[in-house]
């Protein structure tokens, strides 16, 4: 019998080429290759393609890559289009948010104004995806699951480059394009505003985020030491007893008491995906805007944990002496 | 099968645990300095420490000699700054310069050979006056910061002309015309090879910009500086901590950065050297430049400057806390204004270039301070 136990699929899900079941509307705009690939089956199904692009696929795509050149080529121009600079400086380069100067008004398109234009397009072609995602799914006769999944991940990005430097009166907030650039701004973010850590939302985030990566060890753990019992393949496995989902579903029951049912543990895993996000963009929308120093407001709340100092006391030299 | 699996796990337990030892070998020496719990310690590469200890060795002060006898402004024409000093205390400080500043050009790094003493033709000279009193005010009024240790020349210039970690204004990497340079989002020497502010330098220790960029009330009290402010004031702290060698928690409590009451009192001895690094900038390395040749300047034509690296050299203390100016008083507080009746004073001899006077028995004094 043919077992998924390792890292890598034994089974290669391989058949003869195949252009999915039939679909209203969508049948002729399936395009690209259709191949098998010994490799591809190592990790998933052997066929590769077609693909079903659509008009919003391809809008989407076309906007996608408006932003992208854009952002690669102010890149390229922060280097005076030296190419060996812009290679070994990708990294580090960044196409920078407007300077607080602008608030919300329009830049020069060398000050920021490409930021914007650049923003706009992929935030529109972010849009165009969701959509297709949504369309692709009703099309198929499938839930919306995936498509509102995915709004709470765009959710957290328009807190961050748009709903929030809207309600800060300036573009300057927001997150820049670029490598490193944006995780030196997640540091600095953290530092102007008291310490991202005492803001009970990104708590939430960051349990919700820890948490799928456990419960996604331990579902995927499950399913793969009951696949020799062919709990993988069994479609009567959530009713019936002695089926190797049962096992699993016992495994954990006499490990921590409790389990989840076969269909349960993918509602766990869908809402702790999607509240890392939504409680992050919580977190994010209040930072600044209602809350301007985390940390204080942690100590106002007895949040935060008093420690004895060591060494004498130290006072702001400027209360003490005055600038000089 | 089952060997196998064993072996397989072992091989991989054994790799794993190479890979990850061999990010910091050996291990660091650790040292505690605020309350458990709160993370405030240092790391120690102990390699690297005996590479810090090696550079950071004080040279033997020269014998001390009596402030007795004749002054050196009786002896000497032209003497602005050392005057007070007796001839004695004069030759030996005038020796120990040399040793500190140009062990290999000798006196004549900044007296020309031929000419009176007094001459000031060389700018090495008069850029030297101005040290000296740059390195008096420092220790005289400076005590918050260099106190206990105070500095000399051989603080900053340990053997060399110039000292080795000096900067200059950055015009900033080149961008294509008409790009506006963002001063940031190029590999930063100064911010640790971060992305942040190339340049942290001139807005913080030549101008005055103001640091503070955490918000300082638990609601939001009218906004107050913005997020890009933060990066300016995060990439002068990369630099603090690259040109001291200590991680942050070296002066805050990582928690709470912009707190007082949690920080160590460290903080209060660097937030004095900013103040102090500021105005050796702007009294007395920034009126040097009229004198430098094109080669001492910077690309948009200024002096080199002072920041923390100039003298602490990659140590909390520069030279680990050695105290030499206990063995050079003459150096540990300012100067009198010296001959107002017969010499400009000093702000003025520096742009006057009349101080080329006959000297008496100077050559002898000039070799013997050559050595």
């Amino acid at each position: 019998m043919i077992e998924y136990q390792n890292i890598f699929t034994q089974v290669q899900v391989s058949a003869p080429d195949y252009a999915g079941v039939p679909v209203e509307n969508t049948e002729d705009e399936r395009t690209g290759i259709l191949t098998h690939n010994y490799w591809a089956g190592k990790l998933g199904d052997a066929q590769i393609g077609p693909i079903y692009l659509g008009g919003l696929g391809v809008a989407a795509l076309f906007t996608g890559t408006i932003a992208f050149v854009i952002m690669g080529m102010n890149m390229f121009a922060s280097v005076n289009w030296d190419v060996i600079e812009f290679i070994r400086q990708l990294p580090w380069l960044a196409l920078e948010p407007p300077g607080p100067q602008y608030g919300l008004s329009f830049p020069p398109l060398n000050d920021g104004g490409w930021w914007l234009i650049a923003g706009a397009f992929l935030t529109l072609s972010i849009m165009l995806w969701w959509w297709r995602t949504f369309a692709l799914a009703s099309n198929l006769g499938m839930g919306n699951q995936m498509a509102w999944a995915f709004a709470a991940a765009i959710w957290l990005y328009l807190v961050l480059g748009f709903i929030r430097p809207i309600l800060m009166g300036s573009w300057s907030e927001a997150v820049p394009f670029g490598i490193f650039p944006h995780l030196d701004w997640t540091a600095a973010f953290s530092l102007r505003y008291g310490n991202l850590f005492y803001n009970p939302f990104h708590m939430w985030s960051i349990f919700f985020l820890y948490g799928s990566a456990v419960l996604f060890a331990m579902h995927g753990a499950t399913i793969l030491a009951t696949s020799r019992y062919g709990a993988d393949r069994e479609i009567d496995q959530i009713t019936d007893r002695g089926t190797g989902a049962e096992r699993g579903a016992l495994f954990w029951r006499w490990t921590m008491g409790f389990n989840a049912s076969m269909e349960s543990i993918h509602k766990w895993a869908w809402w702790f995906g999607v509240l890392t996000c939504v409680t992050g963009g919580i977190g994010i929308l209040l930072t600044g805007t209602v809350v301007e120093n985390w940390y204080l407001w942690g100590m106002k709340h007895g949040l935060v944990p008093s420690y004895p100092m060591i060494g004498e006391a130290v006072v702001d030299p400027l209360l003490t002496e005055g600038a000089q | 099968m089952k060997t196998l699996t064993t072996k397989l796990f072992a091989t991989v337990g054994l790799g794993t645990a190479l890979l990850l030892g061999g990010c910091e070998m050996p291990q660091p020496e650790s040292t505690q300095w605020g309350y458990r719990g709160t993370g405030m310690e240092g790391l120690y590469n102990p390699d690297r420490l005996q590479d810090i200890a090696d550079n950071n060795i004080a040279p033997a002060s020269l014998p001390a000699v009596p402030a007795v006898g004749p002054k050196a402004k009786d002896v000497y024409e032209n003497v602005q700054v050392l005057g007070d000093l007796s001839l004695g205390e004069f030759t030996r400080l005038m020796a120990a310069i040399t040793e500190w500043v140009s062990p290999e050009e000798g006196c004549n790094y900044c007296h020309v050979p031929g000419e009176s003493l007094a001459s000031d033709t060389l700018y090495t000279k008069k850029v030297a006056r101005v040290m000296i009193q740059m390195t008096q005010n420092a220790n005289e009024n400076w005590d918050a910061h260099v106190g206990g240790a105070g500095v000399t020349c051989y603080t900053c210039h340990r053997g060399k002309n110039v000292p080795e970690y000096v900067w200059n204004i950055n015009p900033g990497h080149q961008v294509a015309s008409g790009m506006k340079n963002q001063m940031q989002n190029v590999a930063s020497v100064a911010a640790g090879l971060s992305s942040l502010p190339v340049d942290p330098y001139t807005p913080f220790l030549l101008d005055d910009r103001n640091g503070r960029y955490a918000g300082d009330t638990a609601l939001r009290d009218g906004g107050g500086v913005s997020l890009k402010e933060a990066e300016w004031g995060y990439s002068l702290m990369m630099h603090f901590s690259n040109a001291l060698g200590v991680n942050c928690t070296y002066c805050h409590n990582s928690r709470a950065f912009a707190s007082w009451d949690e920080s160590s009192s460290a903080r209060v001895r660097a937030w004095h050297g900013i103040q102090m690094v500021r105005e050796m900038n702007n009294e007395y390395v920034d009126p040097t430049t009229q004198w430098l040749p094109p080669h001492r300047l910077g690309a948009l034509g200024d002096a080199q400057k002072v920041n923390c690296e100039t003298c602490h050299q990659g140590a909390y203390q520069p030279l680990l806390g050695a105290n030499m100016i206990k063995d050079y008083p003459n150096l540990a507080r300012l100067a009198k204004a010296e001959e107002p009746m017969d010499m400009p004073a000093a702000d003025d001899a520096m742009s006057d270039d009349d101080g080329a006077m006959e000297g008496e028995s100077m050559n002898d004094m000039g070799a013997g301070a050559g050595q």
